[in-house]
């Protein structure tokens, strides 16, 4: 579904990105982890055509992606920070989304589902944080696109909020679609994570399933597990 | 990209700054004409506020909604469009409310006291239709200063120095020129210069239409024989065109290769 080939990205003198290669399969949730700065948004930006990498090939449906933009209308994005222009309402913003995808969307279920009734007809500026990130949900989870790349979707949200995100993540997956994301909180990974894929100063050092992460590391707990990851720092790929 | 113009204009009509943009002019040309009758009198005092308040309006519109709007863009971005459209849909709908504004504002109260009737409907026309360029004009050339500086207190900087440049240090530098030089034949070298600066170019274009370079000596009659024909007319409006142009070309290119 996506391949990532030699993968370089340099911001300045810092390079982001080292040769970086990435193979995600059809179907499936994969959690890219990392601490801060290790190039997780980097590659993920690099998929959607948003950063342009220096070298190397990115693939998408076996198509590649450089100077293209159809390949977007496969791919569902919910970026990190949910910000919006304040003078639209919330109603109008879905609508000019759905107006710029021309896609079919079932947006009716997710805004009862999290009771965004209420806000519908309220400017953006005016809505807090968390009604954002919902809001930011609804866009990214109301298409059918067989990709869905989540950035950090758990910030902000009340701990209901996150398992209701927690079900349409997984609702996901059983429709067949691949679920990249990324996410700090380690709880919520092995929650719905398939397959880890860790990050760290722009090179893979781990990818494999959550049960091969803590045979490798033998480790029972995943957080200690990602811990050892960090300090071995030799790339495995399992 | 047409769709993206719609939202980024629906989104600027709402927005209090345009109206208040919109109502200025409307007070100022209500104001002008209740105390002075005389629509070509109108037009001239019109051109002198335009010709300085329209390029520091647009430049400021222009840095303040691509920065406003930045996260915004990076959803966009996202979206199946083509890059090249969002950032021409954004500059479009900013560049056109601001138009909008001037020529409602502007042309309500013409017609109200009798544009229509006059002979100063050219005039005012010819007003507009330069109040439109330099507006398109600076909202570009805003736009490339915005996409080119991630630290908004930098960007916004450039804009203003940009603005005061071409409105102000460039007459200053201009005349210094002259003088310094003025044992030379100038003529046609003031006439170059002029085109390198599109608030200059407006201001000569407006005053040679209106027929009162007699207050311009010797070189508003070097000015008046170029200008006043139909070659010199349009060479400044080509002019004015490539001042439009060369900048959106440029904010496309930038656009391209710009991480997000």
């Amino acid at each position: 579904m996506i391949q990532v080939r030699q993968l370089e990205k340099k911001f300045g003198r810092n390079s982001v990105l080292k040769k970086l290669d990435l193979s995600v399969g059809e179907g499936g949730i994969y959690a890219i982890l990392g601490p801060n700065g290790s190039g997780k948004t980097s590659l993920i930006k690099c998929i959607l055509g948003m950063t342009i990498p220096d070298r190397g090939e990115i693939k998408v449906n076996g198509l590649p992606v450089s100077q293209s933009w159809k390949y977007r209308k496969s791919i569902n994005y919910m970026p990190q920070i949910a910000q919006f222009p304040g003078n639209l309402k919330l109603r109008e913003l879905i609508r000019m989304i759905k107006d710029l995808r021309e896609a079919p969307s079932d947006e009716d279920e997710l805004i009862h589902l999290f009771g965004l009734e209420p806000f519908m007809g309220q400017k953006m500026a005016h809505l807090s944080g968390g009604t954002r990130q919902k809001a930011n949900i609804i866009l990214a989870f109301m298409f059918d696109s067989p990709i869905l790349i989540l950035d950090e979707p758990t910030t902000g949200l009340d701990p209901a909020s996150l398992i209701k995100l927690k079900k349409l993540i997984r609702r996901e997956k059983e429709r067949g679609k691949t679920i990249l994301l990324t996410s700090h909180i380690m709880s919520f990974v092995e929650d719905v994570a398939d397959e880890i894929i860790y990050l760290l100063e722009g090179v893979i050092y781990f990818h494999g399933t959550i049960a091969q992460l803590k045979s490798h590391t033998g480790q029972d707990d995943v957080e200690h597990a990602i811990a050892t990851i960090a300090e071995i720092k030799t790339p495995t790929y399992a | 990209m047409l769709k993206i113009l719609k939202y980024s204009f629906y989104d600027l009509m709402r927005s209090r700054w345009s109206y208040v943009y919109f109502i200025f002019y409307l007070l100022l040309g209500f104001g002008l004409l209740f105390l002075n009758h005389d629509l070509s009198k109108g037009v001239i005092t019109m051109m002198n506020i335009i010709v300085v308040l329209v390029p520091l309006i647009g430049t400021i519109f222009g840095i303040m909604y691509y920065y406003n709007s930045k996260e915004f863009t990076e959803l966009l971005l996202a979206q199946p469009i083509r890059r090249s459209r969002i950032f021409l849909g954004q500059y479009l709908g900013v560049a056109g409310s601001l138009t909008m504004c001037l020529t409602l504002g502007l042309g309500i109260p013409f017609v109200i006291y009798g544009l229509f009737r006059s002979d100063a409907i050219w005039q005012f026309g010819l007003l507009i239709l330069i109040g439109a360029f330099l507006t398109f004009i600076f909202t570009a050339l805003a736009f490339n200063i915005a996409i080119n500086n991630e630290n908004r207190i930098k960007g916004f900087g450039y804009a203003i120095l940009l603005w005061l440049f071409m409105a102000v240090l460039f007459d200053g530098i201009f005349l210094i020129a002259l003088i310094t030089f003025e044992q030379y034949p100038l003529d046609n070298f003031s006439l170059l210069a002029t085109l390198f600066n599109p608030i200059d170019l407006s201001r000569i274009l407006i005053l040679l239409k209106l027929d009162i370079s007699a207050l311009l000596g010797y070189t508003g009659a070097v000015f008046k024989q170029f200008f006043g024909t139909h070659i010199g007319f349009l060479t400044s409006m080509s002019t004015l065109v490539l001042w439009t142009i060369v900048p959106i070309l440029l904010l496309i290119r930038a656009a391209k290769r710009k991480d997000f």
